[in-house]
This record gives C-alpha cells, structure tokens and sequence, in this order.
C-alpha cells in the first residue's frame, strides 16, 4: 500500500472504545454518531484517508462488510436501505475510492433511496493542493446528492454525520455524503454527537393542505374511469397497506412503476402491475384511457410516460408527492396534494362521500388483461426462455422472496414474469438503470433480510461481468444468495435496439468471449450450475436454492429473445409493440 | 407455471385462463397498435392538457426571485449547479450577505415559462441551505450596478453624461476616465448605449439585485433582520428593525 505515515497523534495510540468510554477523537465521534442514529451494518473498503474511521470501529458493535469493490458497497448499502427501510451505510477512502462510491450514490440519487456515504479526505491543509489520492468529492458528488458536507472540524463533525444520516430519510428520501478529512477524524475530542436531527431548514410538509385534499377527493368521486399510480414513494413511506385499502374500498384498479413493483399484490384482481416502457399492455392501456389519474410518489419519469403530449391525454391528474419540486415537473398536476402518501391518502379516502361509479371501467381493464396477455413461446425444440427461468423460480420460491437484478432484458422478464406480492421484495436500478446493480445489490438486500427469506438475483451475462467480484464477499460472509444469469451471449437489450432501430447492425453488442460463469463461481468458491435445456430447470434451481451459501446459475438461453410489450422512447404508451414489425 | 410442467406447448404466463392460441415465435399475442382504440386528447410538452383549438406554447417572461441562504461554503456553486444541471435560463445572479450573521441573500433573474419558474423556486427551495425563497412582483425595488472605463479624450462630456444618469466618476486619468451607474436595467442600458461614443475599454456589470417595496417581506415569513434562531447577544451588534414599529 503506498501510504504517506499518519500524522503524530496521541490519540491514536489508545484504541478506546467509544461506547463505554466517551469520545476522544473526530472518527470516534463518526462512529458514535452512527450508533446513535441505529446504524448496525456498514459496507466499505478500507483506505488511507478513511483509516482513522476504520481504527474506531474496531472497538464499536457496529458490523462492517467488506466489499470488493466501493461501486459494490454503495449498491450494497442502496438495497440494504431498499430491503430494511433504513438507511444503507458506506464507506470509502479519499480519491479513487470515492470516485468509485459515485455510480452508486447516483443510482440512489436517481431511486430516492436513504443512503449514507462517508468518504475519507487528505487532510484539511493540503485540501486543494492536489495531494495523493485528493478528488473534490462534494464538488463532485454535489449533483448526485441530496446534501453532502465537508466536516472540517473534530467536535462537530459527528453531528453532522448524524444530520446527514437523518437528512438522508426524511421526506423525500436520497443519499447524503460527508467528505472527513484526516486530520478531522485523528483530532482529539470529547464532543458526544447528539441525537441524529435532521437540519432546520429542511422543513417537510408531513400532512396535506384541506382544500387539496378536498378538491382531489372530489375529483376522484366523479370519475368514470379512475386508475391509481403507485410510484415508488408508496414503497418508502411505507404505505402499501393503506394505499392497497383505498383501492379496494373503492374498487379503483392499480397500476404501479416500476420502482413500486410490490406495492399492490401482482395477483390482486384490482393490479394491473407496472406501466411504461416493458410495462404490461393492459398497464398501458388503462394509463391512455383513465379519466382521472391518481399518482402517488411518483416523479412521472419518461420510461413511464413515454412522450408526455400522449401521456394520460384525457385524465385530469391528482399527484400526491411529499416533494413539491415534483409537482407538475413532467405532467402537469390538476390537483396537486404535498405530503406523505399514506397521509395524503387518508386523508382524501376520509374525504370522499361515495366511491366513483367504475364497474364498466373496471369490467373494460380486465378485458385488456384478456387481450394483451405477458406470454411467451416455448416449443420443445427452442433454446430456453428466460421468461420460463423466471417463472420457475417464482414457483419454486417463498411469495416474500427478494429478487435483485442487473440492467437489461433480464430485469424486465424479471419484473414482468415474476409475481411480486410484497414491498421490498423488488430490488432493482430504475432511474440510472445501472448494469451490474444486481450481485452487490444482493449482498445487501441478504444482511437486511429476515434469515428465511430467500435472496436470489437475475443478472445479464454483462451485467454480472461487471460487478460478479462481490460473490467473493458472498463467500466469505456465507451469504446464502443464488444469481440466476440469464446468459443470451449479448448484451440483450442493446442488441434488440440495434436490430429494431439500427437496422441490425449489431456493434459491439456480442458477448460470446464471457468466461464461463459457473466455474467463475466455483473459482470464487461459490456453488455453480450450467442449465442449456427446458429439463434441467427446475432441478438446478432446487439444488441453487437448498446449497446453503451463493451460487451461480449459468442459463444458457435464447439469444434471439426480445422484451415485450415496448413502447418505443417517447412514444405513445397506448401504441405499445407487441412485436418487432410494430416498432 | 409449475415447474414440473412439460414446457413443449405454448404456455399463457400470467394468467389461469386458456393457453394462447397464436403466440407468435418472437413476440406477444394481441391485437396491433392500429387496431386500438385511442383517445384524441393531447398535453403540451409542460404536461399540461391542451384544448386543441386554442393551444400555445407558453411565454417566456422574466422573474426576480430571491433567495435566503445560509453563509456557508458551497452554497453559491450549489445554487449554480443547481441552474446548470437542471437548464433554467439565468439571466444574472447576485449574492451579498444580510444582516444576519450566517445569512446571504442571492438574487436571480431568470427567463423561464411560468411552469419553469416555479420549477426554479421549488427546486431552490429543496436545497438544503436555503432557508426561504420568493418572486418578486413587479413594482419591487430592483438596482444594478455597472463600472464603465471610457477613453478620457473629452471629460467634460463624459462628465456631463454621468451626471444625467446620476453616476460618479470614480477614476480619471489622461487616457481613462471610469465611472459607475446603478439604476434599473433599462437605465443601466440606456447608459451604456450614451457611453458608446467615447469609446467604452472595459465593462463590469453586477446584474439586478432587489428587495420587495415596503412592508412585505422579500421571502415569505422573512423576518426583518432577525435570524430565526436570533439569540440576544447578537441583535444587540447588528441594526434590526421590524415591520411593525
Ligand atoms: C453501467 C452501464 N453501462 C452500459 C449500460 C447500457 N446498457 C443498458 S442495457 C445493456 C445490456 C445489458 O446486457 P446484459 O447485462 O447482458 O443483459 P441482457 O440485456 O442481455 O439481459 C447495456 C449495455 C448500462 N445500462 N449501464
């Protein structure tokens, strides 16, 4: 390791712990505050400017995983935060290790997921000289977080990784960072951080305005065709229950994102599962046809909206968000409710006198769910279906098994063959559509997990290339974890771009050279499995699932199969593909 | 499906009902898009439903809004980062400090539709170091500032011409003569346009700073120079009025 020599100090002579005996140094603060705040699992590598914090946790309760890779601690701390509903932990060291947090921090970003990255830092007096291993992490990390700090100083600086901590959960929620530098982290100091508080001027307006919630309540009643929206901020403030019973009550069906996939149980004859791009037809067309749209926690992302012109064009749009900024950003919002979704939703359910005439509408969505039906072609003598792969799995699994994915064709037969009936079984890269989320992702979605819920990811044969390091971590955690790659030998999703838009000019989209996954995984001491046909299914999933530690599930599948239903980028969500020829 | 299934026929994925009979080899059974029904209705690209026969595009205008901020590192490149990332049309910007210690207010003039200027304020209003944020309407009292150089060939003109837009000659030399204005933009420009004809070297402008007219408060709920937390030890140091006395 080329390190320069840690700077004299008394303090690093004495490992003292900070729970039994105070705080006697910035870093014990950080890590102090951490326990403060009910942080218990942290993933991080270890580094120069970070070792001071390291040091501290050598005598603290806290867990701390070892990644592989920093990419892999942000994903891991991102779905742990997904899976347990508190904010993920993360580590790295100054320069190349906080460069590497970045793809992750922004992932979050972009999912509006409850992340904490700490970062170490050269120390303050050689901030801006460009010293070995110094990148300007806040000026670099500054658009991808929520908030980041600089903590300069020793006998603050562990409130403000308690502030950070908090800030990251409240309202709308999404990763914070504090940059430490070194000399901050060995200086002495007996300031005990608080309570983790989130700053004053970060107000959040919990419970929605009366005439809001009035008129959307109105609006709702005298729709003929309503359709809820069930984004993701249904998941986070964790209002499914309530969100689910406003839909029955009322007879209103559902739709969700895909970051809400969970939120409404998929085998609910109300659940229309998720719209957009890959989305269901039946999504689709209920999305074209609504009267009056009820989203909530949603930010109306474009890979749901398709163009915005042919977006919901007849529904007047309730949106409920507790963050102003989303209001009427995308669509434009006719009755805009501010607040927590379980709250807001209440709220306008105690406010209705009477559900909305909608048995015609409902009767029509069930006959879109007849017309366009998620299917797909298995004759005997084809290559294997990773929808079938898909399907079997769900079978073969518990209904609260987690499912974490990469990016690409994989995630989407992922999250459309798949029957999610739980929150926070979906674990995915939505906003930034990050490949490689999956393998990480499932380290952290199995620490967060009750012991006997199953963890298993569906990976690409790119994506798993791109972070399948982290099954190392697996084993040495003995994390009992099985990704099933789904291996088309391209990296599908381009190559279906390419056939349908680039007139089949397939550059740079052949993945015939990737090693072989399953003795990849054997090498890492992990369990692997090779399944080529339809027969070997089922028994290599038992076997995956009841070998007691990771394993890899090589699936050599068709390389010619395509994801449908699409709507093309900005296309019209109700002319959704059903086929290549309709692009 | 169960798994022990012989997958040798079509298999309908989602549902109990009848196995498809057509699942074409490379895609989904169902009718194209051409054979659905879709609806006439249309949004503009604000997301807003239009009524197609008096549809516009919405206007761009100018809005000054005002931001209070905590005075800490960062907050200026937050602000500014937060104009680039996001593509809001900044016409200028201006940052001072107030009364308040750990106080600055920026103000910033923005060319935007209405849509996007209340992107701006609510995408402001998010930053964690902006306490408050406000538009100003328009009869706010608004001024910037400009430091000119001319050549100094004919001071008495230059002269006269500062003094008709109420400015001061700051420097004067031989060869240069400098001179400020402060006023709203339309005088700054007009000014500007007067010392053309001498020959302008150099230009400094500072872009429109503004305060709202009289009692009301430039950002909602702004208490006149107090910090929220306003302890006494420190209102004893820094002039503060109220707007009720
Ligand atoms: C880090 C990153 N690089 C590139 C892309 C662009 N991209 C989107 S999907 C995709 C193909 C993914 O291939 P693979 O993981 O093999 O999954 P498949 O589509 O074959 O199921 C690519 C390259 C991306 N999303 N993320």
């Amino acid at each position: 390791m080329s390190e320069h020599a840690p700077p004299e100090s008394d303090a690093a002579d004495e490992s003292v712990g900070t729970t039994e005996t105070g705080v006697e140094t910035g870093a014990e603060a950080v890590v102090a505050a951490l326990e403060n705040a009910g942080a218990e699992t942290l993933f991080g590598v270890q580094g120069g400017a970070i070792m001071p914090v390291y040091d501290a946790l050598y005598d603290s309760d806290l867990a701390h995983v070892t990644m592989a890779h920093e990419q892999g601690a942000a994903h891991a701390a991102d779905a742990y935060g997904v899976v347990s509903g508190d904010p993920g932990v993360c580590l790295a060291t100054s320069g190349p290790g906080a460069t590497n947090l970045v793809t992750g921090i922004a992932d979050a970003d972009m999912d509006s997921d409850a992340m904490l990255a700490l970062t170490g830092q050269v120390p303050s007096h050689m901030v801006g000289s460009d010293a070995f291993q110094e990148t300007d992490t806040t000026g670099v990390t500054a658009p991808i977080t929520k908030h980041n700090y600089f903590a300069g100083d020793a006998d603050t600086v562990g409130d403000t990784v308690g502030e950070a901590f908090a800030l990251s959960a409240e309202g709308r929620p999404g990763p914070t960072l504090v940059d430490l530098p070194k000399d901050t982290t060995l200086a002495e100091t007996d300031r005990e951080p608080g309570p983790a508080e989130t700053p004053e001027t970060y107000q959040v307006e919990e419970t929605p305005d009366d005439a809001e919630v009035e008129a959307a309540a109105r609006a709702v009643e005298r729709a003929e065709k309503p359709l809820l929206l069930f984004g993701g901020g249904v998941v986070k403030s964790d209002a499914c229950e309530v969100a689910r019973g406003f839909a029955m009550e009322h007879g209103i069906p559902v739709a969700t994102t895909m970051p809400a996939i969970g939120s409404m149980p998929e085998d609910h004859d109300l659940c229309l599962s998720w719209a957009g791009m890959h989305g269901t037809g039946y999504a689709n067309m209920a999305i074209t046809h609504t009267d009056c749209l009820v989203a909530v926690g949603t930010r109306f992302d474009d890979r749901l909206t398709g163009g915005v012109e042919t977006f919901a064009p007849e529904a007047e749009v309730v949106h409920v968000d507790i963050d102003p900024a989303e209001i009427s950003k995308n669509v434009h919002a006719d009755y805009p409710v501010v607040g927590d979704a379980g709250t807001a939703i209440e709220r306008i359910d105690a406010e209705m006198d009477r559900s909305p005439q909608a048995r015609e509408w409902r009767d029509q969505c069930q006959s879109w769910q007849d017309e366009y039906p998620m299917a797909y072609a298995t004759p005997d003598d084809e290559p294997l279906k990773p929808q079938f792969v898909v399907e079997a799995f769900d079978e073969a699994t518990d209904d609260d098994a987690i499912v974490t994915t990469g990016v690409g064709q994989h995630q989407m037969w992922a999250a459309q063959f798949w029957t999610y009936r739980s929150p926070r079984t979906w674990v995915s890269s939505h906003g930034l559509g990050t490949m490689g989320y999956g393998v990480p992702a499932a380290v952290g979605a199995r620490i967060a997990a009750e012991d006997d819920q199953q963890v298993v990811c569906f990976d690409g044969d790119g994506s798993f290339l791109m972070t399948m390091q982290e099954i190392s971590v697996a084993v040495r955690e003995n994390l009992d974890i099985t990704v099933a790659v789904l291996n088309n030998r391209y990296i599908g999703m381009v190559r279906q771009w390419q056939d349908a838009f680039f007139e089949g000019r397939q550059m740079a989209a052949d993945y015939d050279w990737c090693p072989e996954f399953d003795k990849l995984a054997e090498a890492f001491g992990a369990k692997g499995l090779r399944v080529d046909d339809y027969d070997e299914v089922a028994d290599a999933i038992e076997e995956a699932l009841d070998y007691d530690g990771p394993s890899v599930i090589d699936f050599h599948i068709d390389p010619a199969e395509n994801v449908y239903p699409m709507v093309p980028s900005g296309g019209a969500n109700g002319k959704f593909a059903l086929s290549e020829d309709q692009l | 499906m169960s798994s022990d299934e012989t997958p040798d026929q079509q298999t309908d994925a989602r549902s109990d009902a009848e196995p498809h009979p057509e699942i074409p080899r490379n895609g989904l059974p169902g009718p194209s898009p051409d054979e659905r029904p879709h609806p006439s209705g249309r949004r503009n690209a604000k997301g807003i439903r239009i009524d197609p026969e008096a549809e516009a595009e919405p206007e761009h205008r100018t809005a000054v809004v005002s931001a209070l901020v905590e005075h800490e590192p960062g907050v200026l490149s937050r602000v500014s980062g937060l104009f680039s990332r996001r593509q809001f049309n900044i016409e200028s910007l201006t940052v001072g400090p107030t009364t308040v210690e750990g106080h600055a207010r920026i103000t910033l003039v923005v060319e935007e539709t209405d849509p996007g200027i209340d992107q701006v304020k609510k995408q402001l209003a998010k930053l964690k170091p902006v306490i408050q944020v406000g538009e100003l309407d328009d009869d706010a009292v608004r001024a910037e500032l400009v430091v000119l150089k001319v050549r100094g060939e004919e001071p008495d003109k230059v002269q006269a011409i500062t003094e008709m837009y109420e400015g001061r000659t700051l420097d004067a030399g031989p060869r240069t003569i400098t001179v400020q204005i402060t006023g709203d933009q339309q005088k700054i420009d007009d000014a500007i346009d007067a010392f053309r004809q001498f020959g302008i070297i150099e230009i400094a402008r500072t872009g429109q700073t503004a305060l709202a007219r009289g009692d009301t408060p430039t950002t909602p709920g702004e208490e006149p120079g107090h910090a929220k937390e306003s302890d006494d030890d420190q209102s004893d140091e820094i002039q503060t009025g109220t707007y009720d006395d």
